[in-house]
């Protein structure tokens, strides 16, 4: 790497060491940043990834789920999870993903059940995120799940329960194949005679 | 000027202005224009250097803003507004007119008490100011931003009578900031390390996987953007830039960073910014911008108002690299013509490109091909579908074309 790394890391690292003082968080004098301690990293880490790491301690059920849905969600949602105007739903769209009006939703889409959690805990309610607690969070997790028929009414949402259940569309993703290569450079007849087969209207967008 | 012309320039003038006269309508003497009066901004003053310490620009220019689709999105916080392409020169997209995407709207945040925390599968974590990381070596390199979504609209048959709806979801800016390797790796890379959570401060605690191999290509964490500190839309005071990639993969008012081995597949690179494939399948982490380009005059913004010669010009960009050439037809792909790229021609950068024109008013269909470096060549609609289906709503770098009527009125249109 740059040699600029070189001739500073070996040094920052040994003022690291000489500037430890207990209770303190470390600083590195020389070099830019200070190390984290701890607790700021345990504040801010909250994040959950699709095999469930990260799901703290705690645990929700559908019915707890059903009325804080109710009671915060509903609004925007719908009160089935339907989905009120333009706001996204939650449920429904099974089939529908390669057919021309494809629906994507938590049910029909989304391929880890954790991220259900994750998700709701980092954005949701839209405006007021980062309110729910951690039981709130499984609870609606579970209710999300069970409105979409994926688990069952007496399913308790917790750091074991969520990686196991089994997303509908847990196989539908795949690794970018899009072709490298898909077209030639052609510079002279290089197609039929065009025919127009839609036009954009001409107020839209003016 | 030659006598001779000036006489025959006089004796025509005296011609017309006969004519009005014999009409009633002058009054014996030459007919001019208006504008050739002295100006009434030679009889003042203008504003003093102390009316505007942030300039703007003209009060005529009002016209030339973002713009947002209303119906696109279901709130304005968690939606897209467009550049306006149709009105700009160049390359550089101006600071304010930069298009803005954010999931939760744009937080207006005080720089010291922001922080960038870097943790995980590192040997120190370590907390930094923006302070702290402009101590590190800085770059300033020209690169484009484009939403994943550029286009999405149009997937269908052509929707937007617009440039700056069909392809305002890009912008080119220059972007300073310090390597996101160098930070890497003076907080020291732990065996087994592959992937990076980056988190925004933002009030969707948006959250992006980052491959490990590319942060420690040419990421940025950037502080300004065209000289200046960035804009509180593009994610003041500290953003995250991954040249090439979409938009969605920069991840604004960047706060953390976790190391990780494995992607935490996050809602939005899942659920959002996933290709539906017509076989219902999904591409994940389709992160490059494929080679595009679009015509920027004329567009539906900028009909042709004369006949004779035209300035026809456009913009290209690679996510893959520089744009190697770009071919524009006059009737919608059977013939091409190379364009002139106009200096300079950067990687993953936009590119002007540009081609006057002769126009004796015959109807056109005007298309623009970019080839970049990898030998990628543009696709058509019909190509492009083949591979992405119509329902994808991502990377859509088909060609564009553009109906240009014998009247000079341009359309948008769609080909078979
Ligand atoms: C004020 C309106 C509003 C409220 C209240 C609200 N949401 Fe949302 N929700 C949204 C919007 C808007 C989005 C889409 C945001 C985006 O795409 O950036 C969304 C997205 C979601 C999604 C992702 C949907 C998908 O398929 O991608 C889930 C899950 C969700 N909300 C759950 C909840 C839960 C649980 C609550 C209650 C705690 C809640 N929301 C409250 C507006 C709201």
């Amino acid at each position: 790497m740059s040699s600029w790394i070189e001739r500073t890391t070996p040094l920052s690292l040994l003022l690291l060491l000489a500037v430890f003082t207990a209770g303190e968080p470390l600083l590195a004098a020389d070099g830019p940043g200070r190390e984290a301690t701890p607790e700021e990293i345990s504040a801010l880490d909250l994040d959950v990834r699709a095999d469930g790491a990260g799901l703290p301690e705690g645990s929700g059920t559908v019915e707890q789920g059903e009325a804080l849905y109710a009671e915060k969600c509903a609004a925007c949602h719908g009160e089935f999870g339907e989905g009120v105007g333009r706001m996204p739903a939650l449920i429904g769209g099974e089939d529908t993903l390669a057919s021309d009006r494809p629906r994507r939703t938590v049910g029909s889409f989304w391929p880890f059940a954790p991220t259900v959690f994750d998700y709701v805990r980092r954005a949701m309610p839209f405006g007021h995120a980062s309110t729910l607690s951690v039981d709130e969070t499984y609870a609606l997790a579970a209710f999300i799940l069970n409105a979409n028929g994926i688990v069952r009414d007496d399913f308790v949402a917790d750091g074991r329960t969520l990686p196991a259940v089994k997303m509908p569309n847990r196989n539908g993703f795949l690794p970018d194949d899009r072709p490298g290569k898909p077209a030639v450079r052609c510079m002279s007849d290089c197609r039929s005679v065009p025919r127009i087969v839609s036009r954009a209207r001409k107020e839209e967008g003016k | 000027m030659t006598p001779g012309m000036k006489s025959r320039i006089t004796r025509r003038m005296l011609m017309r202005a006969a004519g009005l006269g014999a009409l009633g309508a002058g009054a014996g003497a030459l007919v001019r224009d208006a504008w050739a009066v002295v100006p009434e901004t030679r009889k003042g003053l203008g504003p003093g250097v102390d009316t505007r310490p942030y300039g703007m620009p003209s009060p005529h220019e009002k016209e030339v803003v973002r713009r947002f689709i209303p119906w696109m999105n279901a709130t304005t916080e968690s939606s897209v507004s467009f550049t306006p392409l149709h009105a700009l020169e160049g390359i550089i997209t101006p600071n304010g007119l930069h298009f803005e995407r954010h999931h939760a709207g744009a937080p207006v945040i005080a720089p010291d008490t922001h922080r960038l925390l870097i943790h995980g599968m590192v040997e120190r974590p370590l907390v930094f100011t923006v302070e702290d990381l402009k101590r590190f070596p800085r770059h300033s390199r020209f690169h484009f931003l484009e939403c994943a979504g550029n286009g999405a609209l149009e997937w269908r048959g052509a929707q937007n009578n617009a440039v700056q709806f069909t392809h305002g979801m890009i912008a080119c800016c220059q972007w300073t900031g310090v390597l996101l390797r160098d930070v890497l790796q003076y907080c020291g890379l732990k065996d087994g390390a592959k992937w990076l959570l980056c988190e925004s401060a933002d009030g969707a605690g948006y959250a992006r996987s980052l491959p490990l191999k590319r942060a420690l290509d040419d990421c940025l964490l950037v502080f300004a953007q065209n000289g200046e500190a960035l804009r509180p839309e593009q994610g003041y005071p500290l953003r995250l830039l991954v040249p090439g990639c979409e938009g969605a993969a920069s991840v604004k008012w960047l706060a953390r960073i976790e190391v990780g081995d494995a992607p935490w597949m996050t809602r939005e690179e899942t659920a959002r910014y996933s290709d539906l494939r017509p076989d219902g399948k999904a591409r994940l982490f389709s992160l490059e911008m494929e080679a595009n380009s679009v015509i920027t005059n004329p567009c539906p913004e900028n009909p042709l108002k004369r006949k004779g010669m035209q300035q026809l010009s456009g913009l290209a960009w690679s996510g893959r690299g520089r744009i190697t050439a770009v071919d524009v037809s006059f009737d919608g792909g059977v013939n091409w013509r190379a364009a002139r790229l106009e200096e300079p021609v950067l990687s993953k950068c936009l590119t002007r490109f540009r081609l006057p024109f002769e126009w004796n008013g015959e109807e056109m269909l005007l298309q623009s091909r970019a080839v970049d470096e990898t030998g990628y060549v543009q696709p058509d609609y019909t190509t492009n579908r083949r591979n992405k289906g119509e329902t994808g709503i991502y990377h859509n770098n088909s060609i564009t074309t553009w109906h240009v009527a014998g009247t000079g009125e341009v359309t948008h249109v769609q080909l078979d």
